[in-house]
């Protein structure tokens, strides 16, 4: 079978290091900024340090996960923002669990 | 197309109220959220639970449901009965979408979401971005690499029927990428409607299990395995680190379980993580007599060594 050549798709890596703007971050995760700013302020997503609103594009991640939450299981802001830090948590301690279980 | 028992999928009986059906809804959403859950098969529960929530807790659904009769068993070969739905009307669009041939057969492509949605004349909106999880390689962390990655999505055929579709895309691993980071593929998402624009596609990455590295966020961990002698003694030995082999140096008198850190090695970054060797002591097999003899002459080197003494005994 003769192998297509597939063309390479670079992608965008949404790490720690790259910086979004807050109206940058809306877009990603498709909200209105009023909402977004209401999560702000639940601290369902928190800026860079700074005083600025600047965002880790990391949290990207963060609102796309707490917008699931909100629409599959009704949860708000605060109940979101309580979940996804025992979620983060979870992860974590998996990862270590994972050390001591070889 | 098989029969699909709604009622045995929110585990409630025939006669259920809504207020159970609910409650049953919200306990099993919550279990098999695919953002929550870690069953393997959580992403399929949560779509069969959502198709039986969307049916069970409108009454008019219901109804028309439950008069296919209560004798189908799930899995059954099933073709609706003719005219069975007459009388009934169906109110309103269909939230999730994405429903099985069942569902669609009985109540209709109501909400028929992501790829392949029908265009209505006229009609321009952007496409929705879609996610999957792929798994990589700790090493392609290292080195950064280019992977191939096979999605499957659903979409609507020529025959109006949904069939899903296998693509394969080539995607760069960059450098430095972690657990649970994304990568976005601009445009890689669902195509638009009309002259809308597609979406964007999220990759969220995860570590395929490593034989021998641990991940910790950015930091990496290896149990090396060491003679007494080494530990006891001091020595320099080769130890693998995904970036290649490092010569570290053990100091004389390390106990089992001393962390020696390489500072920098683990996954690369602005500010890497670290590679960390935890010493396991690793006992040669007395299993002839002259390594039999060299434990008695160690023990009688030691006539006071009690390793117990913390323990009181």
């Amino acid at each position: 079978m003769a192998r297509e050549l597939l063309p390479l798709a670079k992608g965008q890596l949404l790490d720690e290091e790259l910086e979004l703007s807050l109206g940058e971050l809306c877009r990603a995760c498709h909200m209105e900024l009023e909402e977004l700013e209401e999560w702000l302020a639940e601290g369902v997503v928190e800026p860079l340090p700074g005083g600025g609103r600047r965002f880790a594009a990391i949290s990207v991640r963060r609102v796309q996960r707490a917008r699931r939450l909100r629409d599959d299981l009704g949860l708000n802001a605060a109940g979101a923002a309580l979940v996804l830090d025992l979620l983060e948590e979870i992860e974590w301690l998996r990862q270590r669990l994972a050390r001591f279980e070889g | 197309m098989e029969y699909k028992d709604y009622y045995q999928i929110l585990g409630v009986s025939r006669d259920a109220t809504q207020d159970e059906i609910k409650r049953a809804y919200r306990r099993l959403a919550r279990k098999y959220h695919p953002d929550v859950s870690k069953e393997p098969d959580a992403e399929a529960r949560f779509k069969e639970v959502n198709e039986a929530y969307e049916v069970l807790k409108d009454p008019e659904k219901r109804a028309a449901y439950d008069q296919l009769g209560a004798n189908w068993q799930a899995g059954q070969e099933f073709r609706p009965p003719p005219g069975w739905d007459q009388g009934f009307e169906f109110h309103g669009d269909f939230g999730g979408g994405d429903f099985s041939d069942f569902f669609e057969a009985l109540f209709g492509r109501g909400g028929f979401g992501g790829f392949g949605r029908r265009a209505r004349r006229e009609f321009h909106a952007r496409g929705q971005d879609t996610h999957a999880r792929i798994l990589i390689d700790l090493e392609d962390a290292y080195h950064g690499a280019t992977r191939t990655v096979t999605l499957k999505h659903t979409e609507l055929g020529d025959d109006g029927r949904p069939r899903v579709v296998e693509r394969t895309l080539n995607v760069q691993i960059p450098k430095g990428i972690r657990q649970g980071q994304q990568i976005r593929l601009a445009g890689q998402g669902a195509p638009g409607i009309g002259r809308g624009e597609p979406g964007d596609l999220y990759l969220e990455v995860a570590f395929k299990p490593h034989p021998f590295y641990k991940v910790e966020g950015k930091d990496v961990y290896l149990d090396l395995p060491v003679a007494p002698w080494e530990a006891a003694l001091g020595a320099v030995v080769k130890v693998p680190t995904p970036a290649g082999l490092v010569d570290l140096k053990i100091p004389a008198g390390s106990r089992g379980g001393r962390k020696l850190r390489l500072k920098g090695r683990g996954i690369p970054a602005r500010q890497p993580g670290d590679f960390y060797v935890v010493l396991q002591i690793a006992l040669p097999p007395a299993d002839d007599e002259r390594s039999r003899e060299a434990y008695r002459t160690f023990a009688a080197a030691f006539p006071s060594f009690n390793p117990r003494s913390s323990l009181g005994v």
